[in-house]
């Protein structure tokens, strides 16, 4: 039987989605498989090796280790090395996370194998295996597979839909002592600044604003609508570029790729750029004045108008919705 | 202090995708220096003009990858090369170019290396962290900031939206985020100079290296295009019923709220 590692990323304490969605990948690259969720944190491992069971791992294996704390390249490869060398798998899972892109491509570096990065759908099982994933910002894709070698993969966070939690699934929790040393880049100072509201990379609605919002202020009908919806606020590289908001909400090209189910955008134009982030969303609503904005093009459902005028109209809407 | 900036050229951002034998349609599309390998140009040499040193551009490609390293000259930086593998390579991966590059870079005095943390083609990020770990040296990825003093590093990163301030030292690799700085455009004596400035081509017989030692560790299979969105419904009416409407779209034919 073969064995797949599902590597959980833990963030505070917690595991983030894309936890669960790299078990449901391992389980799709190989319905057969062995999928051994590695959680590697600093704190609560039992209890996150457990979340992973109960989303579909057959066991856990977990490395406690305070330099777990934060992610740091050299710490967390001498973790998953250790890990990697104890089960000798067929197969590794993680997301395409800023810690699974750092991580990632080092490992595979080690391990002398090819690594498919940021796909979003998994096409035939075993060795057949293709993955799909973007290319281009998303104007095309491509397949591909792992010649030899371990099948190695990062997926693009909530693309791959997590299995359905039971916490009636049980299975082994084992746990391995790692010696850490010598990391040789220290996180001195973490400064978060997206700590209030949702995720965007793992939202499952964005409510995005553009240089048609017009100031710092003009966001708060946006962050009101977020609020309602449990939406993450995001923004396009025009508005950041105008200092209407932080360029952590920026999405695109540069800054994030986001795929929600639902994607609001507001006053923005639709530069290409923008696209590239955000037009593999699963619907697309476009409010904008001008009727010929080219976000029209990919919006599922559009409205023209004055956003000041129908954001707050849809926000009492979805409000009444919950009465 | 020696630099090196790793480079790759990349299709123009405004350029159109057409496909043709399962692959990307090459003929006729304009070529930029990838937007994030900018970054790390711009980067490098403001390190250069602070600290002293050399700064050396390099990249993985063809012929026409002259274009891009030209333009980077003539911006300012000091030396180019041009690893050539034309003709030796048919479908390289990551693995492929990191390998190529880390045994170049083995046999070179090196304290800092910059390289974009993505390509906007491929879309990887996979060859600076690899790159790293063949040299066996440090590496931070997507940053934002970074101040060096004698040997000491210190470094802004970008985590997902978050800053995280890094200590380090060199000889490091570096991958560049958007918000490191404004790349500069190539001013007219730039452009002028960077004819007379030295480029070095390279082939893998020169790194000692063959095809076999390079063999990509994936194989691309297909490549499409996504399929045409149908176009939406643009709602009709006065603001109260347009926004009527689209929540109930939403919740019965989309249902997503």
């Amino acid at each position: 039987m073969s064995t797949i590692l599902a590597f959980a990323e833990a963030r505070d304490g917690e595991l983030r989605n894309v936890s669960f969605e790299t078990i449901s990948a391992a389980k799709q690259i190989d319905g057969d498989a062995q999928v051994v969720g590695v959680v590697l944190s600093d704190q609560n491992t039992e209890a996150l090796a457990d979340e992973m069971i109960h989303h579909g791992a057959d066991r856990a294996l977990v490395v406690e280790h305070a330099d777990l704390k934060e992610y740091t390249s050299d710490a967390f490869t001498q973790a998953a090395m250790a890990v990697i060398n104890e089960e000798e798998p067929d197969g590794i899972v993680m997301g395409h996370t800023s810690a699974g892109k750092d991580l990632s491509p080092r490992l595979a570096s080690k391990l002398d194998n090819g690594l498919v990065s940021d796909i979003t759908g998994i096409e035939g099982s075993g060795d057949d295996a293709e993955f799909v994933r973007p290319i281009y910002s998303g104007k095309a894709f491509e397949k591909k597979k792992l010649a030899d070698g371990l099948t190695f993969v990062t997926i693009r966070p909530n693309n791959i839909a997590p299995l359905e939690k039971d916490t009636n699934r049980s299975g082994e929790v084992s746990s391995l002592d790692v010696d850490i040393k010598d990391i040789r880049t220290v996180i001195q100072e973490v400064i978060r600044k997206t700590s209030e509201g949702v995720d965007l990379s793992e939202a499952n609605i964005i409510v995005a604003g553009g240089r048609g919002v017009k100031s710092e202020e003009g966001f708060q009908p946006l962050y009101q609508l977020a609020d309602e919806l449990g939406a993450a606020v995001g923004a396009s590289r025009g508005a950041c570029d105008a200092g209407y908001c932080d360029y952590s909400l920026q999405i695109g090209q540069t800054g994030k790729v986001v795929t929600p189910d639902l994607y609001i955008a507001v006053g923005i134009s639709g530069a290409i750029q923008h696209l590239a982030g955000m037009s593999n969303s699963k619907v697309i609503v476009a409010i904008n004045k001008d009727p010929e904005a080219n976000i029209f093009n990919v919006a599922d459902y559009g409205i023209v108008g004055d956003l000041f005028d129908v954001i707050p109209k849809l926000t009492e809407e979805i409000k009444a919705l919950k009465v | 202090m020696n630099i090196y900036v790793l480079m790759k050229k990349t299709f123009d951002t405004e350029e159109k995708i057409q496909v043709s034998g399962g692959a990307i349609e090459q003929d006729g599309a304009e070529f930029i220096i990838n937007p994030y390998d900018e970054y790390a140009v711009e980067e490098a040499i403001n390190i250069r003009d602070e600290h002293g040193g050399e700064v050396t551009v390099v990249t993985v490609g063809d012929e026409d990858s002259e274009q891009q390293l030209r333009t980077a000259l003539a911006m300012g930086a000091d030396k180019a090369t041009l690893i050539n593998i034309e003709d030796d390579v048919e479908d390289g991966d990551q693995y492929t170019t990191s390998t190529i590059l880390a045994t170049y870079l083995k046999d070179q005095e090196v304290d800092l290396i910059l390289a974009g943390n993505v390509a906007i083609d491929q879309a990887s990020g996979q060859v600076g962290p690899r790159v790293a770990d063949q040299l066996d040296i440090p590496y931070v990825t997507t940053i934002t900031g970074i101040t060096i003093d004698g040997q000491q590093v210190n470094i802004e990163k970008d985590v997902e939206g978050d800053v995280e301030k890094v200590q380090t030292s060199l000889p490091l690799l570096v991958t560049c985020q958007q918000g490191l700085n404004e790349p500069r455009y190539p001013s007219l004596p730039g452009i002028m100079k960077a004819k007379k400035k030295p480029l070095e081509e390279l082939e893998l017989d020169d790194l000692d290296l063959d095809e076999g030692d390079v063999e990509a560790k994936t194989e691309t299979t297909d490549v499409f295009l996504p399929p045409e969105k149908e176009a939406g419904k643009v709602l009709e009416g006065e603001t109260d019923d347009q926004v009527k409407e689209l929540v109930s779209l939403l919740r019965t034919e989309a249902k997503v709220l």
